[in-house]
């Protein structure tokens, strides 16, 4: 995905991503209100940005999208998580610059390290890093995530 | 907001963690991912008793704990690991307390502990973050 892919940050999305999150601030919705007005318009919440993946051409965790070609490797998430024995390890984000409803990201993504250890009860432990960075038209960074997936030999006791 | 090492802040993000909420974050996010909403595929292809919630509601729900507290726009990182899977019937409570403040480029700064515990008090996710603050 050297390339990236655009992402349209679109108010209903934003509204969607923050009810799921049983979030009801002014600041992701309302365009309106006082607080939203002092930001400069509506905001995202901080882990909007996972939200891409609708837009992410070989997504992988959305097995049933309409699409025209081959479906793309199966578990190939840019979430860090997969189908199967694959979870999602860890997540960071470093914020530089606020996104708002109405811009356009382009986002890019490049694998970072891989790695191994062994589980104290699901055998070996396959940990793989993403970097996924985030552009708006302007063409300034707003977001930069790592995202960690570990894949298990065994499902994870609980 | 004017914060001071050892302050802290705690709230309940989720009661009682059904269904209907996962599918919610499922739809919203993009991750369709059969583990999150399929039962039969969750305990066939991860060997899992039921479906669990994404890593990435509990993340943001985490979240939401971090921005009723501290603002919408404060965060300036945001980290954590998955330490524990969220499962159907689950109550989450997330907790922040501030470890460090600093200064840079004139701009205060608030480190922050971050965990968010299940009804057992089990961690589910743990991290940190860091926020502009003043």
């Amino acid at each position: 995905m050297a390339d990236g892919f655009e992402f349209p940050v679109d108010r209903t999305a934003v509204m969607l991503f923050a009810r799921a999150l049983l979030d009801i601030r002014p600041e992701f919705s309302d365009p309106d209100a006082a607080e939203t007005k002092a930001l400069g318009g509506i905001v995202v919440p901080p882990t909007f940005v996972q939200s891409s993946a609708h837009w992410q051409p070989d997504y992988g965790l959305d097995l049933t999208r309409p699409r025209k070609g081959p479906p793309p490797v199966r578990g190939g998430g840019g979430g860090g998580g997969g189908v199967g024995r694959g979870l999602h390890a860890e997540q960071h984000y470093e914020y530089h610059h606020p996104i708002h409803t109405g811009d356009t990201l382009t986002v890019t993504s490049r694998p970072g390290e891989r790695w191994e250890r062994q589980g104290r009860r699901g055998g070996k432990l396959l940990f793989s890093e993403s970097i996924t960075e985030y552009r708006n038209q302007d063409g300034v960074l707003c977001v930069t995530a790592r995202s960690i997936g570990v894949q298990t030999e065994r499902a994870v006791d609980q | 907001m004017n914060l001071s090492v050892g302050d802290t802040h705690e709230a309940v993000v989720i009661e009682k963690v059904n269904r209907t909420h996962i599918v919610k974050y499922a739809g919203a996010s993009g991750d369709f991912n059969p583990l999150h909403h399929d039962d039969p595929a969750a305990q066939s292809l991860g060997g899992y008793p039921s479906v669990f919630a994404h890593g990435m509601l509990s993340m943001g729900l985490t979240g939401r704990m971090l921005t009723d507290w501290l603002g919408a726009a404060a965060l300036r990182k945001f980290g954590v690991r998955f330490t524990r899977q969220v499962w159907p019937g689950d109550t989450l409570t997330s907790k922040g307390e501030v470890t460090a403040v600093s200064e840079e480029n004139g701009q205060k700064l608030a480190t922050i502990k971050v965990v968010t515990v299940n009804q057992n008090g089990e961690a589910v996710v743990e991290g940190e973050a860091v926020a502009a603050i003043g």
